[in-house]
């Protein structure tokens, strides 16, 4: 009865993918920080790198928020450079007097850079260190966003990796749900599985140290997003088991998703129609508001987030657009493959970027909707094609049921606009 | 080894980048990892721009770094010629970059492209935004300016403006249209708008205006030396340094004509009756050195401001912003972290803040209205309408803009009179404002139970201005109290003044009234 109806006979699970290797447009997996730091709010994050990831970080924020900044850089100088002993004791300087100036930090991550990463700064050894000295008040945690390893939403991936081997352990059967999610949404998913008897939850990043899970064999998770393969690596290793199935984007992910985790759990299909019939409902309505301007529309993914395959699939199967190419950073099928299964053969599968090569496949496309990066939006508007910044995406309630005419909306609303504007002489 | 929350200064390649970006047909390939072009954006979403910045990063990953980056630049920079085919080609290192060492200069010129392309050495981690605009600006003009015919009627050329400038668009006309009443024609502005060729002939032009030293001053000194062509050392921003300029052009040129002042409004609008309450108002200024120089001569000279604390970020000048403070009896502040920044503002308790969008920020925070002066920019700083800083219609630009952001004279007597009143009572800021008011001074700012600690306690132990070794009995609390808010900092702090001087540690409401006949003009 929740099974998906309509699974296409051939699917872009065996798309072949179009690998590309040249100039990449994305963010470095730092920006991460700007949300993280929002949702963990005992934690501060301490950049080790150079002027630019403050810059980053500060155009970043300054673009999209204005935040109490719970994050810094260490800049490194010219001195850090020459010797490494000297950078570690720099580092435990400047560790010592933010912790003094802010007592109320549990959790400090020392999140390493480009330039950390190339001169080889041992943050390992740095947080073990200073753990043992600043226990058990604070704990310190390390994680790499540099651009030459990670990409934009990897940030949240390495950050929730490193938490995982530091998690305590337990024997209870309960459900971890794993991602940052705006709490909005995150209680919505909470409060859905709860209704239908599933539990204890728990969720990973907690918004306080105090209520960091446990895990275990008997843990059962679901991730919230498709960027978080190393974090489930990671439960894995921990013997935790992950719970398959598509991302809970639109009436159907969610749908899908929610009745993965209540089979897991037991829950029979009378209390999952129960709990669900309404919210579906009024995803369905939603979704068919905004979707009136989005239907036989076409849409082309340049590399961002991750989300890129999941949002095709919500946009073809409930908006019914038509997906020209689905560029992605980096493609895990282990973790999108469902995802993967419901996407009509068609687009091309893109991974990776040669932002140039990338640019003239658009063009020649011309799509009636275009979802890129903050550096390319404004550029393409001017050449007539309208555009979605893919990182409001990131920023924005979109999960689930309740959010699901959002989303559809953040598509629609960029067309509507185009439709509403007229500002050309003699218009 | 340095702490930074928020920055006053991109890294020096970014600096590089406004250059490039604010050229035409000039290329900028960039050796940097991938996140690096996150800089795109500053140009295409603060700065609205319709096209990409003219970059190309080489962005090498980590697999690549144990293979051969040296490679992937020179493929970076083959392609770019190729696709976009330009004049000329800048190249250089960010950070990351400069550790591994390629010396993408070096690689450049073995490559035998058939257009000039010029190495960039900006040193990421000694240097910053500022220095990285001027030296690169500096470098393409001695690879490509020559000595020249001159033009034949009188031309200057205008230096300084580039990508993501705090107003370098709209001052770039209002000058232009300045010269143009003096008689002087525009040979070329430069890097906004120029082309490489256009940088070849710098020198048909009699001589230079160096409207921003952070950006040209480099260049300015090298066509003096090179080309033997003056400079202008004004920036003309304020009707007094509008009128110094206007003299300095007339001393290089010999040209007499009439300029028409008639648009100017700052005197009279500054003169009428309505801007007596402006009178001693006490403000801190803080952002780049020109415009804080600049800002410092209007406050005072052009507004009626007292001038309570000084500074700016950028330590090339530091120089002669200590001079500057000197000139108004204060020690300049020279410095880059913004917490201390915040710390000086707090100490001084100003009425009002002329700083930049992270003083906007500070003045947030604590209550104090802040108008916007200098970069670092905001897309904010980027409006619709012309809004220059320089020359006759600046001046005007920056009288509306200062005092936008104060309660206005005749409302100042009302919140005196009627301070009960529910709506429209002190805490609720300028009626103009709407619901985004400061707030009050002294007055903590709500905070989520999670935010203990904001930056106010980063900034070591903020001092109450003293307030830590002075009582305020409950009846002065409360009369105090009944102070309007925009000068009940003024009050305390005059007040604690007053009988820290008379060896008082409590205060009365008899204290603060006399302090109030005390410090009575």
């Amino acid at each position: 009865m929740n099974a998906p109806s309509n699974i296409p006979t051939r699917t872009c699970r065996d798309t072949p993918v179009l690998k590309e290797r040249g100039q990449r447009e994305v963010f470095c997996g730092l920006t991460g920080i700007i949300w993280l730091h929002r949702k963990m709010q005992d934690a501060f994050f301490l950049v080790v790198g150079s002027r630019t990831c403050a810059h980053l970080l500060q155009s970043a924020a300054g673009v999209m928020i204005f935040a109490e900044p719970r994050f810094g850089t260490a800049i490194l100088e010219e001195g850090d450079l020459a010797g490494m002993q000297d950078a570690h004791e720099e580092l435990d300087r400047e560790v010592e007097r933010l912790l003094s100036r802010r007592p109320d930090i549990r959790q400090l991550f020392l999140v390493g850079s480009c330039p950390s990463e190339v001169i080889k700064l041992d943050l390992a050894r740095a947080a073990e260190r200073l753990t043992v000295k600043h226990a058990p008040h604070v704990r310190v945690l390390n994680y790499s966003g540099s651009g030459i390893e990670t990409t934009f939403t990897q940030g949240e991936d390495a950050c929730l990796e490193a938490m995982v081997p530091v998690l305590p352990e337990t024997g209870a059967r309960e459900l971890l749900l794993v991602g940052a999610l705006p709490d909005v949404v995150e209680d919505q998913a909470v409060d859905l599985l709860t209704e239908m008897g599933v539990g204890p939850i728990r969720v990973l990043p907690a918004a306080r140290a105090s209520g960091t899970p446990a895990v275990g064999p008997e843990t059962r998770y679901a991730l919230f997003q498709p960027f978080l393969g190393d974090t489930a690596a990671a439960l894995d290793r921990r013997g935790a088991q992950r719970i398959e199935a598509p991302f809970p984007f639109g009436e159907e992910g969610t749908t899908l998703w929610l009745k993965a985790i209540a089979d897991e759990f037991g829950v029979d299909d009378e209390t999952f129609e129960r709990v669900t019939a309404a919210p579906r409902a009024r995803a369905r309505t939603a979704i068919a508001n905004a979707a009136e301007s989005l239907r036989g529309k076409s849409v082309f993914f340049f590399p961002d987030s991750q989300l890129e395959i999941p949002l095709a699939r919500f946009l073809t199967r409930e908006c019914g657009m038509e997906a020209v190419e689905i560029g992605a950073p980096f493609i895990h099928k282990g973790i999108v493959g469902a995802d993967l299964d419901l996407l009509s053969e068609g687009p091309t599968i893109s991974e990776g970027q040669d932002v140039d090569k990338q640019l003239d496949r658009c063009r020649a496309a011309r799509p009636d909707i275009t979802v890129c990066g903050l550096g390319l939006a404004n550029p393409l508007e001017a050449e007539g094609l309208t555009t979605k910044w893919a990182i409001e995406l990131v920023f924005t309630p979109v999960h689930f049921y309740d959010q699901a005419g959002d989303l559809a909306g953040l598509f629609s609303r960029p067309l509507r606009r185009r439709g509403l504007l007229k500002v050309e002489a003699g218009a | 080894m340095k702490l930074t929350v928020w920055t006053y200064e991109g890294p020096p390649h970014v600096g590089a980048m406004r250059v490039a970006t604010g050229m035409k047909g000039l290329h900028y390939v960039l050796h940097a990892p991938q996140g690096d072009t996150y800089a795109d954006l500053l140009f295409t979403m603060i700065e609205r721009r319709n096209h990409r910045p003219p970059v190309t990063y080489t962005t090498f990953q980590a697999r690549d770094l144990g293979a051969d980056t040296a490679h992937l630049f020179k493929d970076a920079c083959l392609d770019a010629y190729e696709r976009f085919k330009p004049e000329a080609i800048i190249v250089g290192a960010s950070c990351t970059a400069e550790l591994i060492q390629d010396d993408p200069g070096g690689l450049a010129e073995t490559m035998g492209l058939p257009v000039p392309v010029i190495p960039l050495e900006l040193p990421s981690y000694s240097r910053k935004e500022n220095y990285g605009c001027d030296e690169t600006f500096f470098q393409i003009v001695r690879h490509l300016a020559r000595p020249m015919e001159k033009t034949a009627q009188i031309t200057c050329n205008i230096l300084g403006p580039t990508g993501l400038g705090f107003r370098h668009r709209d001052d770039v006309e209002e000058l232009t249209g300045l010269l143009s009443d003096l008689g002087v024609g525009v040979n070329v502005v430069a890097p906004m708008g120029a082309t490489p060729t256009d940088i070849t002939r710098l020198g048909q032009a009699h001589f230079n205006v160096l409207l921003y030293p952070e950006t040209a001053e480099a260049a300015a000194r090298w066509l003096k030396r090179e080309l033997g062509m003056p400079y202008t050392t004004t920036v003309p921003i304020g009707v007094g340094a509008t009128w110094d300029f206007i003299g300095e052009v007339r001393a290089i040129t010999g040209l007499t004509g009439a300029v028409d002042d008639s648009r100017l409004r700052l005197p009279w609008w500054s003169k009428s009756v309505d801007s007596t309450y402006l009178t001693g108002k006490r403000v801190f200024l803080f952002g780049d050195a020109t415009h804080v120089k600049a800002a410092a001569r209007i406050a005072r000279d052009e507004m009626g401001f007292e001038v309570v604390g000084l500074g700016c970020y950028n330590r090339e000048f530091a120089r002669d912003i200590r001079a500057l403070g000197k000139e108004f009896g204060l020690t300049a502040l020279v410095t880059e972290d913004y917490l201390e920044v915040e710390k000086a503002i707090e100490d001084a308790a100003p009425e009002m803040i002329l700083g930049t969008q992270m003083e906007r920020h500070i003045g947030k925070r604590l209550g104090i209205p802040c108008a916007v002066i200098s970069a670092p920019v905001h897309v904010q700083d980027f409006p619709a309408r012309y809004s220059p800083q320089v020359g006759f219609e600046g001046a005007n630009v920056i009288f509306d803009t200062w005092i936008h952001p104060l309660v206005m004279g005749l409302e100042e007597h009302l919140l005196m009179m009627f301070r009960e009143d529910f709506e429209f009572h002190d805490a609720a800021g300028p009626s103009h404002h709407g619901g985004h008011a400061p707030r009050a001074l002294g007055e903590a700012e709500p905070q989520p139970v999670a935010e203990v600690a904001p930056e106010a306690e980063v900034a070591e132990a903020p001092a109450q201005t003293g307030s830590d070794v002075m009582v305020w009995l409950a009846d002065a609390e409360k009369e105090l109290k009944k102070i309007p808010f925009f000068v009940r900092g003024k009050a305390r702090r005059n007040t604690e003044a007053y009988a820290a001087e008379r060896g008082l540690n409590e205060i009365s409401k008899d204290t603060l009234y006399e302090a109030k006949a005390h410090y009575a003009r």
